[in-house]
């Protein structure tokens, strides 16, 4: 869109002031993540850039927030850090405790979700699929109902069977973040399904593959990076879920999101900010594999983009 | 071979050909749906059935019924307006010793104060003496507190009596039963219910229009710029996405408190003195900002995917036909679309109206919404009734918004990123 040789004067001035206008949008999305990066480093516990920052004082700087992480609640800090200093913080630091809860809960749930889902999407994208649209509507409700709603229903029904004195640890916070999952991991894997040649698996069959290795060689591939994506999806969603843990985890299961909750809500000191930077940092990471596995995906069904 | 009709198609095997076929879709009906059935049996398991145990939740409540069944059985045998004599009040006291001996009269008491507030008390006070009481039992419940002779408190456990009652959802609107039964709205002061819907919904579609008014400009440039650009501006659209929603909400209190980034470059600047520092958090502005950066990709990301595939020489042809810059947009390339406007509209309005965790964090008490009441009842004044009451209200509308996003829009044009 660049600016016909044409244009008015008015035109001109327009054009320059949407491009202006974008860029202050632009701002507003990014500029909030990238905020906290800078202040995690802070030497003071203040939430705002102090003089010494500004001026790029390198006493302004530090790192006592992230080691806070390792240390907080009460691991010794005046002691030589070797092997048994850093076992110690392996098992009594409350922040590394949540970050092996959560990875543990997002990664079950991502399991149930992305194997169930998988299965339902290759069911959803045959044409002869019966009740098509409604049985659709309600495997991608999970993302449209409210998160307070469904938590709610899960207070009841666990309270109802007592689903914390089964003895499976976080059996309830895992069932329902695969629930979460679900949606993205049916709209991911339907999407790559999306114009999908049912006469390919065909034509293998006609090669005289079996069903199986029909499915494994010629469906999988295609299918494998949407797998991924919605896998990554739901694996976020559980790793950012915070209703469902506060209401129905039992007090012992402190996820990341939930650690931060508390930190918030009682006494939010910048170990939140060092946190939340560590946190943007894997979301970057997440974004750019899903945008790799979106374009390996194109390529592979010849849409590449122009 | 003989049983079938002369001219009748058939298969090899000498079936019929419409039923070898209308067996074999069946086959393939069949297997299709195998395959999605785990994934629906899981869904109706912690999804579907835990969402119906809302909605029986909030017009079942046995708190009182269960613990108190000879009073149950009284209120059925005698009609309304039956002075409660002395047999009644027996009824009454030996429902209370059974109840104080299963450790249940609080619960009663709490089912009793969801509908007349303040009477709580009445019952903890009485289940700790209930043992000590002798008839004659009017005289001697009376003692302990008069108000047990009041008819409201009567009235009132005639009503609770019933374990499946509409009273949540005459109170999720600010409405009551008086005593004659008729249904009337509550007090001036106690009204907060319907006003904290219609905030919602207000709120919902301020922060909608907003998301529309900041979405269309830059959806409108990732459009029409050059893939290889455009994909570059993308990632500052979906890393927002991306980011966990606790770690927005956390940069936007640091940015907008008082002694945060955005006040103190405005200090800084000149544009505002140091004691006249903004309150931009823990109220309404504080949800609006947050939640709108929260949502803007949603917006986004719909209308770029109508945008994209608008060919730019629809407004050159407009322009060169005569049309001003202003009538070509208007006229030509705003009405393309607006499918994505829908899209990018209800989905934004449909998510902000059940929002929780952003409210409750930075909206204060002016700015939090009915998803945050809905917690409150759970968590504070256990109330589950009422919860799942206001949750059934807000599912209704949430899922008629659903609806009219699969009939304009389909679910199957979600997309993610």
């Amino acid at each position: 869109m660049s600016l016909p040789v044409y244009a008015s004067p008015l035109e001109r001035v327009w054009y320059y002031t949407f491009r202006a206008i974008c860029a202050l949008v632009f701002l507003f999305l990014i500029a909030p993540i990238l905020v906290v990066i800078p202040l995690s480093f802070n030497a003071e516990a203040f939430f705002t850039f102090t003089q010494k920052m500004l001026h790029f004082d390198p006493s302004g700087y530090s790192l006592r927030w992230y080691d806070l992480l390792l240390t907080f609640p009460d691991v010794p800090t005046d002691v030589p850090r070797d092997a048994a200093w850093w076992a110690t913080v392996w098992r009594e630091a409350a922040w590394v405790n949540a970050a092996k809860n959560s990875v543990i809960v997002g990664f079950f749930a991502t399991i149930i979700a992305t194997t169930l889902g998988t299965l339902a999407a290759l069911g959803l994208s045959r044409p002869e699929m019966p009740f098509r649209k409604v049985i659709m509507a309600i495997l991608i409700s999970p993302m449209i109902v409210p998160v307070i709603i469904i938590t709610l229903g899960l207070f009841f029904f666990y309270s109802a069977i007592e689903v914390n004195k089964w003895g499976v640890p976080y059996l309830g916070v895992i069932l329902a973040h695969a629930t979460l999952g679900i949606p993205f991991v049916i709209i991911t894997v339907t999407a790559t399904l999306s114009g999908f040649d049912h006469s390919l698996t065909r034509a293998a069959a006609n090669l005289g593959a079996s069903p199986t290795r029909a499915f494994l060689k010629v469906v999988m591939p295609l299918i494998t990076p949407g797998m991924i994506s919605g896998a990554l999806f739901a694996f976020v969603t559980s790793f950012d879920e915070v209703v469902v843990v506060l209401f129905v985890g039992r007090n012992d299961e402190q996820t990341i999101p939930r650690q931060m909750w508390n930190g918030i809500r009682e006494q939010i000191s910048p170990a939140i900010l060092s946190v939340a930077t560590i946190l943007v940092i894997i979301s970057i990471g997440l974004l750019a594999s899903v945008e790799l596995l979106r374009r390996r995906g194109e390529r592979l069904r010849g849409m590449s983009p122009q | 071979m003989t049983a079938v009709d002369a001219g009748m198609l058939t298969t090899a095997d000498g079936r019929p050909l419409k039923d070898a076929l209308a067996r074999a879709e069946g086959r393939a009906k069949r297997r299709a749906f195998l395959l999605v059935a785990p994934l629906l049996i899981f869904i109706l398991v912690t999804f579907v059935w835990p969402i119906l145990q809302v909605l029986e939740q909030s017009v079942y409540n046995p708190k009182f019924s269960d613990n108190m069944p000879g009073m149950v059985s009284w209120f059925a045998s005698h009609p309304v307006g039956t002075e409660p004599d002395e047999a009644a009040y027996a009824t009454l006291v030996g429902d209370l010793k059974a109840a104080a001996e299963a450790k249940t009269v609080a619960v009663v008491g709490e089912r009793v104060n969801y509908a007349l507030p303040g009477t709580r008390s009445l019952f903890t006070a009485v289940g700790r003496k209930a043992k000590t009481l002798e008839p004659p039992f009017k005289e001697s419940l009376i003692a302990v507190d008069p108000k047990w002779g009041d008819p409201d408190l009567w009235g009132v456990m005639r009503q609770v009596a019933k374990p499946y009652t509409g009273d949540f959802f005459l109170a999720a609107v600010d409405l009551e039963r008086d005593k004659n039964g008729s249904i009337v709205r509550v007090n001036e002061n106690e009204r907060v219910y319907v006003n904290l819907f219609l905030r919602t919904f207000a709120m919902s579609a301020f922060i909608t229009a907003i998301c529309l008014v900041l979405a269309y400009p830059v959806a409108h440039l990732l459009a029409v710029l050059p893939l290889r650009q455009s994909n570059l501006l993308m990632i500052l659209v979906l890393l927002p996405f991306w980011t966990s929603l606790l770690v927005r909400t956390t940069s936007w209190m640091v940015l907008l408190q008082e002694q945060g980034v955005i006040n103190n470059i405005l200090v800084a600047l000149g544009i505002i003195s140091d004691d006249g520092r903004l309150q931009m958090i823990n109220n309404r502005m504080g949800t609006t900002i947050a939640m709108t950066h929260i949502l803007l990709p949603f917006m986004i990301l719909p209308l770029y995917s109508v945008m994209r595939p608008i060919p730019p020489s629809y407004v050159r042809a407009a322009r060169s036909l005569g049309a001003t810059s202003w009538t070509a947009f208007r006229r030509v390339y705003f009405p393309q679309t607006v499918p994505g406007i829908g899209a990018g509209t209800l989905l934004v309005f449909i998510l902000s109206v059940g929002y929780y965790i952003t409210p409750a964090l930075v909206g204060g008490s002016s700015g939090t919404l009915i998803s945050n009441l809905i917690a409150f009842h759970v968590n504070k004044s256990n109330n589950w009734s009422m919860a799942a009451a206001l949750a059934t209200i807000l599912l209704v509308a949430i899922l008629i918004l659903y609806w009219l996003y699969d009939k304009l829009v389909g679910i199957d044009k979600l997309k993610l990123g």
